[in-house]
């Protein structure tokens, strides 16, 4: 009995000791530990279709699995996918059990203390709009007077009535809103464009006479993040060559078209950018 | 304000969205109220005068929508009915809808009252006497002229209580068609505490609009069974 109490005593211990022991002997430098031990440990979602998630095999794929590869292939070493989750995904990156983060994880001011985010952003959400590919939407203006379905609550609603002059019918739940929209009470859906993206990459039968034909609204970055200590360092330094060479190159826009998300200006516009600074 | 946010009165999107939500309740009301007293009067006169067959599917149509939730039934017509309609008529390929959100909810709530107003005139006219029935034929009546002119307007003066209690119940269930975004006083409100976080602010709101509606109603509705009543019958 003595000797299960003191069994018990020294787990507990080890419990509470190993984050502080981990954060102890993390390496500082984090290029460096990949280099020599071959494996670059990347977090990516496993429930955001597509940029994270299962195939049937059970494999993590799509856009954000497909970026760490090509981080992998540029260090020559092999890659290691951890699925993080949006509640673990930044204690996953505190406590070193990975290199770092590709997790749809959008820029904000709280996130900035915790996080150093690589610099630029490699993707945008922001407010989108499925609609027929019949009604041949070309502005947002053109939804003026026109019943858009939505999400009560949503906080493009009063926006998208105030600017654009769209008559919003918002229902309890996105299912309602689907629905609504499939059986053509409403000329579209306004709801985030990745999840819009989600619905028409899904080779769903029923979203094959339906696009997203209208420029992203009111856009918030995605971020690849690092530990903040990491941000000017050499590991640093390579991710950020490493996105910047991304836009320059067409990879993300080559990559967006190949998991069937709408074309985003984002990219387009990061992608001028990057050329005009060459 | 005293810390509440009463954006109503700063804001004219949030204002203009209320009074719109005000129009709409109002007509869900108004045209349900007497899409529902037609629907009672017909029913009544069916099981009155109609044969056995009239008579059993009026029982089965009261069955069905008073022994089924008005949520269901306005989803029923909503997300079921009328997609299989405009199926029907235009084509899976091409859904357009036959009706719109707010002619479902006018439908669906013409009906669910309807069958509540055919037992209330029910009741009303079995409050007539057999003795007043039979004046009528003996003055040589037919039935639809007893019913019309006789038996009509005395059940209408006997049942104003309980229709008073259903035709309130029905303003008060309009706010159902929050459900398939009509925009009415509910849908309206919580758009706006779903923006500006006054949640209380605005249910009080809800209320005060809904006492006062349901309150001028009533009281309306008292004074018409006043003047209505028939010295010495009844105590109104």
């Amino acid at each position: 009995m003595k000797r299960i109490w003191k069994a018990l005593c020294l787990c507990l211990l080890g419990a509470i000791a190993a984050p502080a022991l981990a954060q102890a002997v993390k390496p500082a430098a984090v290029l460096e530990r990949v280099k020599t031990s071959g494996v670059l440990r990347v977090g990516t979602k496993t429930d955001y279709r597509p940029f994270g998630f299962l195939d049937p095999a059970g494999k993590i794929v799509g856009l954000e699995p497909d970026m760490a590869a090509n981080l992998a292939k540029r260090l020559n070493v092999k890659l290691e996918l951890v699925p993080v989750q949006t509640s673990n995904r930044i204690e996953f990156l505190q406590q070193g059990r990975i290199d770092v983060m590709i997790a749809t994880l959008g820029v904000n001011d709280a996130r900035r203390k915790v996080v150093g985010y690589i610099e630029p952003f490699y993707y945008a959400s922001g407010t989108s709009l499925l609609a027929r590919k019949s009604a041949a939407f070309k502005r947002w203006e053109d939804l003026r007077g026109q019943p858009v379905c939505g999400v009560s609550g949503a906080y493009h609603n009063r926006p998208l009535a105030q600017k654009y002059g769209a008559k919003i019918v918002a229902f309890p739940s996105s299912v309602e809103a689907e629905n609504a929209l499939l059986t053509g009470s409403c000329v579209g859906y306004a709801e985030d464009s990745t999840l819009l993206g989600a619905l028409l990459g899904s080779d769903d039968a029923k979203w094959a006479a339906f696009e997203a034909p209208l420029p992203v609204q009111d856009l918030l970055p995605w971020g690849i993040a690092v530990m903040p200590d990491e941000l000017d360092s050499d590991w640093g330094d390579f991710l950020r060559q490493s996105v910047r060479d991304w836009h320059r190159s067409g990879f993300l826009i080559a990559l967006e078209a190949q998991w069937k998300l709408p074309a985003s200006d984002f990219l387009a516009r990061q992608q001028a950018a990057a050329q005009a600074a060459q | 304000m005293g810390g509440l946010n009463f954006s109503l009165l700063h804001d004219p999107f949030d204002a203009a969205l209320f009074v719109q939500g005000m129009r709409y309740t109002l007509w869900l009301s108004a045209a349900s109220i007497a899409g529902s007293l037609a629907v009672g009067a017909l029913g009544a006169w069916l099981q009155f005068a109609g044969g056995r067959c009239t008579r059993r599917a009026v029982a089965a149509y009261i069955a069905v929508f008073r022994n089924t939730p008005p949520l269901v039934q306005l989803y029923f017509f909503y997300f079921a009915l009328g997609p299989s309609l405009s199926a029907l008529v235009h084509g899976a390929a091409h859904p357009q809808p036959l009706l719109g959100n707010v002619t479902w909810a006018i439908v669906s709530l013409t009906l669910y009252a309807g069958a509540f107003n055919i037992e209330i005139f029910r009741a009303g006219i079995e409050a007539v006497p057999a003795a007043t029935r039979e004046a009528a034929e003996a003055l040589g009546l037919n039935p639809r002229q007893t019913f019309r002119h006789i038996i009509l307007p005395l059940a209408c003066r006997t049942s104003m209580a309980g229709l008073n209690n259903n035709l309130v119940n029905l303003i008060k269930t309009t706010t159902n068609a929050f459900a398939i975004a009509v925009p009415e006083v509910l849908y309206a409100a919580s758009q706006i505490w779903s923006e500006h976080f006054n949640t209380l602010e605005m249910m009080l709101v809800l209320l005060a609009f809904y006492m006062l509606l349901v309150g001028l109603f009533s009281a309306a509705m008292q004074r018409a069974e006043r003047r209505l009543a028939v010295p010495g019958w009844g105590q109104a």
